[in-house]
């Protein structure tokens, strides 16, 4: 028996629109099943998972929360994968991006006026850039392949954080705890007054800007192109190798901002683990937004409620908040097979049955 | 019980890919021991048949008789076993590994080299397909390797032989030398099925002929009493528009040059260009003739500035150097190019016309993305402009480019550079694949841009194109370019030594001497 994927005569326009929702129902089922399997009643964990977080307040401002690195990252991560570049070292350049941009606070403690907040800002940002761009440089200097080297990174950049808060960094006065000192004042992101910062307002800027450029520049253009048609792009006169390393000082430039957001807003500090893995589930808001900078703001959105959804199972229900992981996992799985199945279809052929059925 | 009238009957075969009829009721008759041609355009569904008869496809409906007997073909190892045999046109070889290796990949049974290599050497000479066994299929030419592909079929002993448009990748000579081994299987009882659009040759080999368009069988003659205009207006349906042109203007400055150029092989599969020298004049189209694979596309690459030289100066537009700069420097310059491959090289298959017409038209266009903002209005009457002067017949408004036939996408893509009326027009095959019909309005446009003072250079495989078109002929042989001598003083054959390398040696007598 051989299973064989056959292309598909036509791409179905309906299908390729539904395929986010289809994937989303296809994961609540599973994700059922899965709180069946621990003796809770799928329906109850269904509605804490997913809806209870939406009933109240406060969930719904860390909806927000939590969804502004997903998307500042995702929204990146969607312009390289249209360009057919694979970063998926965001993770590592959001951990950079969070230390460049401490330096500031770290190593001038009572600097406290707007400019230090700028800085940081600023910093972060370059920072992230810069950590992209060793993949990028790695890629058009020795052809290496840029998803093993992203990846492996993010290993280097969490490792170089951990050594700076249990080393150098460590705060004098935090009982030998690996953090750095707490930052305050101009060292934090305002708020509009609940806990949703300003790095919201950064993530939907960062969304209508690249759908700008998307749509109406002959960058995105080029973009397009080189993604699409390698060969036709370099017909069009754009050059691969400047797309590579726009593309990762583009994403590493967005994860640094969304890790120096999060560490002058949530965290406050910086401390050996400042994100549950946004860097990776940005991927995933990536992929469910269809690469599209709109649909990008959705995705981060649901990302973000599986985030919650998490916790909340965790404290209502006692299970494990590696449910989060598994639903994001779950979920990514059957974005991809609804889009390969969009344009493949699966025809088992057995040995001898398969001639029989060529014949009718 | 008497020997059937014939070796292989398809009856009333029809295949249908979803809307599109490709084979509609189509019979074919071949008798022992004939070399039997099927003709048609690109498109009118030769392949689709053959494929169903070799069991790489299968029929929607109809039936397949072997000698008399109904036959299920499930798949190209039943078409073997019954006795089938078939050279495609893109040949499926390991360039790594050796003649006999390759050979030895196909032959069922056990691996034995060494009595393989003496077989395949006895074979060659049989059939005077001369071929060692021990050489790498990387330096060898692309008739030798069809030559591999040939002997491999005839180790199996085949009582037919299917040969899918053999000479589109061969000189004049090779081909000669291809149609004495055909005569001489067929005399020995093997019948041959040769799919071609080549009339004259057609008219030279084959005993009978049957003819599609569309799908479906319009005729079955015999060609050597029918002349190549009535064939063609079969395989057409119609008469094809001969090309008016009036003689080239003589004297005119040169305003393409290209002086030594040299570029490596890009891999180990790539040609490298060597010492290449040509002067085109305004007015003039000069076409540069020569067998597939022998630098073509490397030439059009370091040509159209998607392989920048080191030199500045082996590339000359109106006197100024261009050799180091890119295609985009370039089509700023006046110059236009059109490469071989349409979909994904000349226009994005998945994008809208109106996006294609930016692709190359953003460059000079200035108007196209004015401070990087595109400007998709205009872009929009570029592409209604080509549409309508050019007759590019599409299904829809503004329809993806992978949705147009070949014929219509390659007037698009023609199109989007006369429409700029270029200086310099630098052309990869202009017609590759597409039907008479627009092959004819693609030539015409190529020779009026000529004619209103540009310089034309089109590099194409077919010979017949070439006399058509072309004021001066150059050969392209292993990377390396003939001198352009004046067309009327060229004939097949001069073309044909030239393919084989004449001028080589010519080049390097001129070194040692």
């Amino acid at each position: 028996m051989q299973l064989i994927l056959e292309k598909r005569g036509d791409r179905s326009e309906f299908f390729a629109l539904a395929s986010p929702f289809l994937a989303l129902f296809l994961t609540l089922i599973v994700g059922g099943l899965i709180f069946a399997s621990r003796g809770i009643s799928p329906l109850e964990g269904l509605y804490v998972y997913f809806v209870e977080p939406l009933t109240q307040i406060w969930s719904l401002e860390q909806l927000v929360v939590k969804a502004t690195p997903l998307i500042l990252i995702g929204v990146g991560l969607a312009v390289c994968y249209m360009a057919n570049v694979w970063n998926i070292g965001a993770e590592g350049q959001l951990t950079i991006g969070a230390i460049v941009g401490s330096m500031a606070p770290v190593l001038f403690p009572t600097w406290q006026d707007p400019s230090v907040l700028v800085v940081m800002l600023i910093m972060g940002t370059v920072g992230g850039a810069l950590y992209g761009l060793i993949p990028g440089l790695l890629k058009t200097r020795f052809n290496a392949n840029e998803i093993l080297t992203s990846l492996m990174l993010v290993y280097v950049a969490q490792f170089i954080l951990d050594w700076l808060v249990r080393g150098p960094w460590r705060d004098p006065k935090g009982f030998n705890f690996p953090v750095t000192q707490t930052f305050e004042g101009w060292q934090l992101l305002p708020t509009f007054g609940g806990t949703i910062h300003l790095g919201a307002l950064f993530a939907v800027l960062a969304c209508v800007a690249l759908a700008f450029l998307m749509a109406k520049t002959l960058k995105g253009f080029e973009i397009k192109v080189t993604g699409n048609a390698p060969r036709a792009g370099r017909f069009a006169g754009f050059s691969r190798d400047r797309m590579v390393l726009f593309c990762f000082l583009l994403s590493g430039g967005l994860a640094g901002l969304a890790g120096i957001c999060e560490v002058a807003s949530v965290v406050g500090k910086l401390q050996p683990q400042i994100s549950p893995g946004y860097g990776f589930a940005a991927i995933i808001v990536a992929f469910l937004g269809r690469l599209n900078p709109v649909g990008v703001l959705f995705a981060g959105l649901l990302l973000a409620l599986s985030y919650i959804g998490g916790e909340a199972a965790q404290v209502s229900l006692g299970i494990s908040d590696k449910i989060a992981k598994v639903v994001q996992g779950i979920l990514l799985f059957f974005i991809l097979s609804c889009d390969t199945l969009i344009l493949y279809r699966i025809k088992i052929q057995f040995k001898g049955v398969g001639t029989l059925k060529a014949v009718g | 019980m008497t020997a059937p009238e014939y070796l292989l009957e398809a009856i009333d075969i029809v295949k249908v890919f979803g809307t599109l009829r490709a084979n509609d009721g189509v019979t074919l008759r071949v008798a022992p021991g004939e070399i039997h041609a099927f003709l048609g355009e690109n498109g009118a569904g030769k392949s689709t048949l053959v494929k169903m008869i070799y069991g790489s496809l299968h029929p929607t409906s109809g039936t397949i008789k072997w000698m008399g007997k109904e036959v299920v073909i499930p798949n190209p190892n039943a078409a073997r076993k019954l006795g089938i045999g078939m050279v495609f046109q893109h040949f499926s070889l390991f360039d790594a590994l050796t003649v006999a290796e390759n050979i030895s990949l196909a032959m069922p049974g056990k691996f034995d080299l060494a009595a393989l290599s003496k077989k395949v050497a006895q074979v060659s000479v049989e059939y005077g397909l001369p071929l060692n066994p021990t050489a790498t299929v990387a330096d060898l030419s692309v008739g030798e390797r069809q030559r591999i592909e040939i002997v491999r079929c005839l180790l199996q002993e085949p009582k037919l032989l299917i040969l899918d448009e053999p000479t589109a990748v061969l000189t004049p000579q090779e081909a000669d030398q291809l149609f004495v081994t055909l005569r001489r299987l067929a005399s020995e009882g093997c019948s041959v099925l040769y799919i071609s659009h080549r009339l004259e040759e057609v008219k030279r080999l084959c005993h009978s002929a049957t003819i599609l368009r569309h799908g479906k069988v319009v005729a079955s003659c015999d060609p050597r009493k029918e002349t190549a205009a009535s064939l063609a207006r079969l395989m057409v349906g119609g008469d094809v528009h001969a090309i008016r042109a009036a003689k080239a203007p003589v004297g005119n400055a040169v305003r393409f040059s290209l002086k030594d150029v040299n570029l490596d092989a890009d891999g180990p599969f790539s040609v490298e260009l060597k010492n290449i020298n040509l002067d085109v004049r305004g007015g003039e189209v000069i076409a540069i003739a020569g067998v597939a694979g022998n630098g073509q596309s490397e030439l059009f690459d370091a040509i159209s500035g998607e392989r920048p030289l080191l030199r500045g100066d082996a590339i000359l537009i109106d006197g100024a150097t261009c050799g180091a700069i890119g295609v985009t420097e370039r089509r700023r310059m006046g110059a236009a190019f059109v490469p071989e491959e349409r979909l994904g090289h000349g226009a994005v298959p998945a994008f809208a016309l109106t996006e294609n017409v930016v692709l190359t038209r953003h460059s000079d266009d200035a108007s196209l993305a004015t401070r990087g903002l595109l400007n998709r209005g205009k872009a929009g009457e570029i592409a209604d402009r080509v549409i309508k002067t050019y007759d590019v017949r599409k299904g829809k408004a503004d329809p993806e480019a992978r949705s147009l036939s070949g014929g219509n996408l390659q007037k698009f893509v023609m199109g989007r550079e006369l429409d700029r009326k270029p200086k310099v027009l630098v052309v990869n095959q202009p017609t590759w694949g597409v039907d008479a019909g627009a092959a004819a309005t693609i030539r015409q446009a190529l020779i009026d841009l000529a004619r209103s003072g540009s310089a034309v250079v089109v590099i194409s495989q077919d010979l017949d194109e070439i006399f058509e078109l072309a004021d001066k002929i150059a050969v392209i042989s292993r990377g390396q370019l003939s001198q352009a001598h004046p067309a009327h003083e060229m004939t097949a054959e001069k073309i044909g030594l030239l393919m084989a390398g004449a001028h080589e040696k010519e080049a390097s007598r001129a070194t040692h001497s």
